[in-house]
């Protein structure tokens, strides 16, 4: 049967054209497709793996910022202890400072008091000594306006003097 | 509303290619009517309108005694003779084959109905795929997805691209070109084959000769570029000693298996898509031979030829895909082997 007999005719039509067209395609057809294509396909694995890269980065990125975040309220949380501390530590030592300060008002004070005193005690007795020996001239006087007294006394003066003498000799 | 059109569609496509041969005298003469259809012509009939017959007379070139001869076949047709070449007659042992006086075969590449049906899709090839190149020649694939014909058939030749790639390996890229080229050929020539009325309907894949010629540029891409381990496997394959020598069982074995590979490519192919047509045009033919046993036994039969074709034809639309993918996959396997280095 002629259907499974192949044909010259078409056998010869079936290799031209099948080569020609196939050498056509063949250069300028499939491989400007299949290149164009795979290089898009090359881009588009490229970029994904750069997408996942800088997934990765940000990922990276966004830890750091929680540990930078992490450790800046450490620090500040450390800074305000030390505030606090200086803070208290300052109050101490203004209180101290004024303790003494306030220690040193009140010696001085006490001192100068007891200068004063002092010297009030010493001008009291002094007006003491003045007033006895008013007192006692005022005496002296009014005993002097007798000669029996004035006699007596004089004697004793001698006495005494004498009694100075010879005690120096 | 997609499936109401494929219906009737498939209807009036259908009832087309056979309605030109439907009776004069009410008998159908089916083999006829079929091996016309799947075979080969010297014009190609489109339709009777009226009565009258519209037909492309295609031109006949022949190499016979005297010389080489083309003419229309115009002057052949109805035992009509024409510088002492006719067209053999039944019973003759070329029969429907352009013979000289004395019904000995001149060397015959007359463009026939198959001829210019191969025209036909090679021009079409050609313009869709050049046409796709030039979409990627002109547009910024980095910059836009594929856009047209390009977002049409990217995927398509992508996908024979893949399979080379998988099959062969390192060097895929080279014989890429001849499987997206094997593939389109066949695929497209496959779905024209389904199309009953001009430019389709011609049996291109389901014709031998055209199979035989995809297989043997499948056979010698194989064996042209096969590689030392290739045939080293064939005359000197890895098998206990005395399967090669003295009697040389398994190089014999072989070397027929190669042999053999383009011939079963041809075979699956041919046989596939020619069985296809003849099951679709036998279901149309059922319909013109119920014509004469009345209007009720013809109408019924009719809706289940029509459910019937209909389901066939969505069967040849996956067969001629799969035909294809087939060829191809084959191909690049059979590449793919004789491209394998050695294991070390």
């Amino acid at each position: 049967m002629s259907l499974f007999t192949p044909d010259a005719g078409l056998l010869f039509w079936m290799v031209l054209i099948f080569g020609i067209v196939f050498f056509i395609l063949a250069k300028f057809g499939f491989p400007i497709i299949t290149d164009m294509v795979d290089k898009r396909n090359s881009r588009i694995r490229d970029s994904l793996r750069e997408a996942g890269e800088i997934e990765a980065e940000m990922a990276d990125a966004l830890k750091k910022r929680q540990e930078i975040v992490e450790q800046a309220r450490k620090e500040q949380s450390d800074i305000l202890k030390d505030a606090a501390e200086a803070k208290k530590n300052i109050i101490d030592q203004a209180r101290v400072q004024a303790e003494d300060e306030a220690r040193k008002i009140v010696e001085e004070a006490r001192t100068r008091i007891a200068v004063e005193k002092e010297m009030a005690m010493r001008d009291i007795r002094r007006q003491t000594a003045m007033l006895s020996v008013s007192i006692a001239e005022k005496l002296l006087r009014s005993k002097l306006s007798s000669e029996d007294f004035q006699l007596e006394y004089l004697e004793r003066l001698a006495d005494e003097a004498a009694g100075n003498e010879a005690d120096k000799s | 509303m997609m499936r109401v059109i494929g219906f009737i569609l498939a209807f009036v496509l259908l009832s087309f290619p056979c309605a030109a041969d439907a009776g004069e005298n009410g008998d159908v003469d089916v083999p006829e009517i079929i091996f016309g259809h799947v075979g080969d012509a010297y014009e190609w009939h489109i339709a009777d309108i009226g009565g009258k017959e519209i037909a492309v007379r295609l031109p006949v070139i022949v190499h016979g005694k005297d010389g080489w001869a083309a003419f229309s076949s115009r002057r052949l047709m109805h035992g009509g003779s024409y510088r002492g070449f006719r067209i053999a007659g039944p019973g003759e042992k070329y029969e429907g084959k352009v013979v000289e006086a004395d019904g000995s075969r001149p060397f015959d590449i007359s463009v026939t109905k198959n001829v210019l049906s191969l025209m036909i899709s090679g021009a079409l090839l050609l313009v869709i795929v050049l046409l796709t190149a030039r979409w990627y020649r002109r547009h910024d694939v980095l910059k836009e997805p594929p856009g047209g014909i390009a977002a049409l058939m990217e995927p398509v030749v992508m996908m024979v691209h893949e399979m080379a790639r998988e099959n062969i390996g390192e060097d895929y890229r080279r014989y890429s070109p001849y499987l997206c080229m094997a593939f389109l050929f066949i695929l497209l020539n496959n779905f024209m084959g389904i199309i009953p009325f001009f430019p389709g309907g011609a049996n291109l894949t389901g014709n031998i000769a055209v199979t035989l010629v995809l297989a043997l540029f499948t056979f010698f891409t194989v064996n042209l570029f096969g590689n030392r381990h290739y045939y080293k496997d064939i005359l000197w394959p890895d098998v206990p000693i005395f399967l090669k020598a003295p009697l040389p069982i398994m190089p014999v074995i072989e070397v027929f298996s190669a042999l053999m590979k383009p011939v079963s490519l041809t075979i699956r192919l041919f046989a596939n898509m020619l069985a296809g047509h003849i099951l679709i045009l036998s279901l149309v033919c059922v319909i013109f031979i119920m014509a004469k046993y009345g209007p009720a036994l013809l109408g019924s039969m009719s809706v289940v030829s029509v459910l019937f074709g209909v389901f066939m034809d969505m069967l040849e639309c996956l067969v001629a895909f799969i035909q294809a993918y087939v060829f191809t996959m084959l191909s690049s396997i059979y590449i793919g082997l004789s491209r394998q280095k050695a294991e070390e």
